[in-house]
Formats: C-alpha cells, structure tokens, sequence
C-alpha cells in the first residue's frame, strides 16, 4: 500500500482539544498495523465544532472526520479511515460540508488546505502570485489597484486603505515602515490568530506588496503575547521566506529590499489601537497619541508607516493576483469584498466564516451557527468586539455592511459575532463593558480613565435599584461625555455595548421594556 | 499584575546579573529595544528583576522610571517570581456566554487562590485573562501557557489534577 496522508489540525483551537493527542494516536495506530502514513499539520477549516477535525486524502479528494478522540482512532482505523471509509464522525469530503460550501473564501481559500510552514504548498494554490504582479508594476500602479479594489481597513475602522498607501507613497523620507497590527484583542476574534498560525505566507506576501508600494524596506508585525503558537508559526515563516528569496536584501530579484520581524506585545488591549500600538513598538508604555499627525506622515519613530490588520494585510496578494475588479465585485454598496466573520460564544457551529457583505446576522446565526449551543433561544448578539453593539432580534435582518450597520448605531469591527441566550443578563455585560474599559484605558484622558470607573459605580447603583431614574440619567451623561470627549475608540466606544444594552433590554436594568415602535 | 517599588538595594546575584547582561548585549542595539529586552528576560528568569531596571535603564539611555513605568505598564510583565504553575481563565465576553464566570469561580475554589493571588501551597496562580483567541470553542484556559477549550469544572479538575502530580513526579 502506498503512503496515505493525513491531516490534523496545528491550530490553537485543534490544539485547546487535543489535536496533538490525536495525531499522536493516528501514528502509533498506523504504525502497528503496519499502514505507512504521512500526517501533515495542516491550518484549521475553521469549523471548530469539529476539531480536531481529521482528513485523509483519497482520490476523491479529501474526506473530514471529526471531532475527533484519541480513543476514537482504532475505530476509524477499523472502519477504513485510510479510505475515506464510512463511520458516525465522517462528514464525507469536507469541501462538500455545507457550512464550507456556501462560503466565498478569499482570503482564507488557503486556509486547512496547506501546511503553514511549507513554502511549496503556499505557491501551489497560488501563493505569491500577488507579489510577482506586483514586482512587474510601477508602485502607483500597485497603489491605483488597491483603491480600486474598495478594500476597506479590516481591524474595524474600515478606513480605505489604499487611501493609507497613497499617503505614505507620498511622503518624502530615508526610512518608511509597515507594521502589522496584530493585536487581535477583540472578545469573538480570531481571524488574525488563524492567518498567522495557518497562513502565514499570505501576511507576509501582503506586507512585502505594501513595502513595494510604498517605498518601505522594513517592517513589523505586533503580536499580541497571549498568541505564543502565532509568533512561532510566523517566525518560522518569515526564516522560510527570507531564505526563499521573498523577503530581505533583494525581494524576489526586484533589487528591492524589505526586512520582516516579529514583536510580542504585553498583554495591553488598547496597544490594539494604532497610535498606542506604535508607542509599544517604539519600546514605551502603550499611551494614544493625539491625532493629527497621520500615521502615514508620522508613524513609527516618526516616519511615515503603513500600519494595518492582518486582514487587510492578507488581503492584499489575491487582490494584486486577480485583480481590482474580482475583488471589487464581491459585497454591497461601498462595502466591497469579503469579510471573514467569526461566529462565537453560545452558537451551536463556531467557527470561521468568509462570505461577501451583504449577508444577515440572522443568516450567520441559524443557517450557519445552528442557533445556540445551549439549545436555548438567542437573545443578545455582540457584533464586532467588546466595544460592539448589543443587537436584539429585531436587527438581525439588517444586511451586515459598514453604511447600514453603522446607520443604526452598531459596527461590524473586526467581524467578531459573540452570541449570547436567554440566560444572558445585560445590565452584567454592560458592567462588564464599564470594567473591561477601566481595565485597559491606557490613562491619558480623563473621560476614558475616569468615565469608565463611574460608569461601573453607576451601572452598580442601577443594578442594586438605588436612585434608579437618576442614575439612568447620569449614565447617559456619562456615555455621552465619553463618546464626545475621549482620544480613541477605547473611550469613544465602550459606551456602545452600554447604551445598546440599556435600550433594547432594559428590563435588564429593571426598567420597563421598550416600545414596540 | 501588582509590581513592587523600585529596590536597588539587593545583593547581586550572578544567575540574574549575567542574563540581564547577555540580554542587553544581545538587544539593547535593536530600534524600540525596551519590550523585547523585558520579554527576553521574563523568558528567562520567570520575571523581571526590580534590579534588573538600572542596568536596562543604563543600556538605553532612559530613565529609572520610565523602565519602571513600562514594566507596570502591561499586564503581562512580573516583578516577582511566579508560582511553579499558572491557570488563566479567559472571562472575556465570548467565554461569559458559555459559563467562565462560573469557572473562574470553580478554579479559584479549587485551587484556594485569590484571583491573580497564590494558592495556599504556593503551587498555583490563578489570573484573568481577556481572550485567548479560542472564542468558538468556549470556555477557554491556558495552563502553564497551553491551551484547552470547551472547559467544564470536571475536565479543570483532571486537568489541574495532571498538572500537579507532573510536578510530584518530576
């Protein structure tokens, strides 16, 4: 019988149940019966209720298993496994589940497919196609495809970023940078976390066709320190590239130079925000800087810089591949493209799904998510991180686009979906919004600082019914001096998921319920 | 995380001495040194010496306290040996929906530890953290710096259990 192969997952989500134990059984099963297999640590699917989700490849193509045991495996192995044999955890090829099918996967067309340390497997499904185009063009050119592509900042403040490259091309200066904010802090977020663990190749194409761009000959991606599997996988990456001739002195024989490192943040979520997240880097507390100057004027050690998320960034090569006009097609409006979203917390099916703009919340919860994993009913949906709206049934028809979610007071973010039951008490997550925000303000104005303390002593007085009306007044107040007054979206933002959740549950709140208007 | 005022009083220790040293000769050249250096270290050593802050200082040019200002600064830097093991409990919100107030509360018990305090036998910490990336398989912890999602109080204790009869063992 002639070698099999077989995946399993080197994600942290495969890893947080057990994947390792897993492969670890498939090999010693394998062995002893005498089956030569070759096991590849491939990048997750992104369908985590199934991990570690097993594959074998079969002339077919690829057959999924899952979630699977370690004490499961002879089983498989009894029923065929090497085959594509049948048995309860098979889902038959995994490119026919539904909940992949549907999809439109972009960005992460890669992604479970590959081995993330194999520059071979990146290159034969079409990785560094970008960044030959982009070696051939004038950098305006490359600039121009990136504006017409409508890519949109995807760390949530969804700023045009070509816009942000013209900027920077523009400047005059010695040294020009590209920093990655990978500070994926967002409760519900873990797109960055999956590109840099499962395709790492992809970031570092997109960064190597923004230094091209731009004129930037080093760069830094800022991971955040509770990701240790990211920085190892991308670490190993950016040594794969360097010796492949994708980064360093030369890029790809274009006589253009561009340097790639990898920094670890502290464990700080507003080094999230960009001005804070340079400060980090420059090796000084994470402290906003008032804005202007521009980052792209004035960005890291006061040069102009790209700084964008790792989205964006990994959605550079297949826009630079296809071209402006494929990517372009994709979405609604002035919302262009795809979105990865992540469906997470109380959800059935949690996992990663890419699909264009334009989609409904509602979609995402039942025809993907499979409605709760409690089984009870959904009563509150976080869109769009910790300083994302609580948004109550009655706005789950909304299309998920910038322009109409904005429109009703919300944001999509970074594409983070955290679900919550019946179960859920929101004047508690309000609190827990108020606390969250006293937590990591980063201290420089007094509206963040100061605001998000009362605002835990507020929503406490609330809760325990004492002055309730006057306290709902000084909260709005509160929210309201917050909102106007702060440096950045910390401050400016955390009142969201507290008035979101006062209006649309104030029962919560012990207030009466809303008007059905 | 707590951290203690500025002591640069103590008696040199030459473990300590000679990594600060190795880790200044190695970074304190790098553009933005000061993270990577203090990430350097608590590799290291578990934490970051208050001693250690003069000689970074010296290396970069700063002052005492804008070094002590960093290292209060971010959560993730000690000032003080850490205990042989430590569970973060991710009460982030995506890990709420699925019950991480009620197992933060489990391991806390369990283990007998104040939260971001010692357990009584010096064994364990327990500590917040705020997302562990794992939000769609909820709850979620990191032990000694692993993963494990989907948690339940029964899977912590074997867990916990595991952890502590490795270090018996070892």
């Amino acid at each position: 019988m002639s070698t099999v192969t077989l995946y399993v997952p080197c994600d942290s989500a495969a890893l947080a149940v057990g994947a390792d134990a897993v492969a670890e059984r498939i090999a010693q099963e394998a062995a002893a019966r005498g089956i030569d297999v070759h096991i590849v640590r491939n990048g997750s699917r992104g369908l985590f209720w199934l991990e570690p989700l097993v594959e074998v490849a079969t002339p077919a193509g690829r057959v999924a298993y899952g979630p699977v045991a370690p004490s499961d495996v002879p089983k498989l192995f009894d029923a065929g496994l090497v085959t594509g044999g049948a048995h309860a955890l098979c889902h038959g090829p995994t490119g026919a589940i539904p909940y992949l099918a549907r999809q439109q996967r972009l960005t992460f067309a890669r992604m479970g497919m590959t081995d993330p340390r194999s520059l071979a497997d990146y290159q034969a499904y079409g990785g560094f196609d970008g960044l030959r185009n982009a070696i051939a063009m004038p950098p305006e050119a490359i600039v121009q495809t990136l504006i017409d592509s409508g890519l949109r900042g995807r760390g949530g403040a969804a700023f045009p970023a070509g816009i942000k490259w013209k900027t920077v091309a523009g400047a005059q200066a010695a040294q020009k940078y590209i920093v990655c904010n990978a500070d994926e802090g967002d409760s519900g977020t873990f797109s960055d976390r999956m590109t840099m663990e499962g395709d790492p190749f992809m970031l570092i194409e997109g960064m190597a066709i923004a230094a091209l761009a731009v004129g930037a000959t080093q760069g830094y991606v800022y991971v955040r320190s509770e990701y240790p599997h990211a920085i190892a996988t991308l670490n190993a990456a950016i040594a794969l590239a360097e010796a492949g001739g994708f980064l360093g002195a030369n890029v790809l024989g274009s006589g253009k130079a561009f340097h790639l490192q990898v920094r670890k943040g502290a464990g700080s979520y507003v080094c999230g925000e960009e001005t804070a997240l340079l400060e980090s880097l420059e090796g000084k507390r994470g402290i906003v800087r008032a804005k202007p100057p521009l980052p792209a004027l004035a960005g890291l050690f006061g040069q102009p810089t790209v700084i964008n998320n790792v989205i964006t960034l990994a959605s550079v090569p297949i826009i630079l591949a296809r071209g402006a006009q494929f990517y372009r097609d994709f979405g609604v409006g002035r919302s262009h493209g795809t979105l990865p979203f992540q469906l997470a917390g109380n959800i059935l099916h949690g996992g990663l799904v890419e699909t264009a703009f334009g989609l409904t919340l509602r979609e995402l919860l039942y025809d993907y998510g499979g409605g709760s994993a409690t089984g009870r009913p959904i009563k509150a949906v976080q869109v769009g991180g910790p300083l994302g709206a609580y948004l109550p049934e009655s706005q789950w028809d909304i299309p998920l686009d910038y322009e109409a979610y904005a429109a009703m007071g919300a944001g999509i973010g970074h594409g983070g979906i955290v679900v919550h039951d019946d179960q859920a008490d929101l004047s508690q997550l309000a609190r827990y919004a108020m606390e969250f925000c006293a937590l990591e303000s980063c201290g420089k104005c007094t509206p963040c600082r100061i605001g998000s303390t009362r605002g835990v002593e507020v929503i406490d007085k609330i809760r325990a019914n004492n002055h309730k009306a006057e306290q709902v007044a000084l909260l709005h107040d509160l929210c309201d001096t917050m909102v106007h007054g702060s440096l950045c979206a910390m401050g400016s933002m955390t009142p969201i998921p507290v008035t979101s959740a006062l209006k649309h549950f104030p029962q919560d709140f012990g207030l009466a319920a809303p008007d059905r208007a | 995380m707590t951290t203690s005022p500025i002591h640069h009083t103590a008696a040199p220790r030459p473990g300590v001495d000679s990594a600060v040293q190795g880790v200044l000769a190695q970074l304190a050249g790098e553009p933005g040194a000061l993270l990577p250096i203090l990430h350097a270290l608590q590799d290291a050593l578990g934490y970051v010496p208050p001693d250690s802050v003069p000689a970074i200082a010296d290396a970069l040019n700063l002052s005492r306290a804008e070094v002590h200002g960093v290292i209060s600064y971010y959560h993730h830097f000690r000032s003080s040996p850490p205990t042989p093991h430590t569970v973060q409990v991710c009460r982030a919100e995506a890990c709420q929906s699925m019950g991480a107030e009620a197992l933060l509360a489990h391991a806390r018990q369990h283990l007998g530890c104040g939260l971001h305090a010692q357990s009584g036998d010096g064994v364990f910490t327990v500590e917040a953290a705020y997302c562990l990336g794992l939000c769609a398989s909820s709850p979620a912890i990191a032990v000694d710096g692993q993963v494990h999602a989907r948690m339940t109080p029964q899977k912590f204790d074997a867990l916990v259990a595991r952890v502590a009869h490795s270090r018996e063992a070892a």
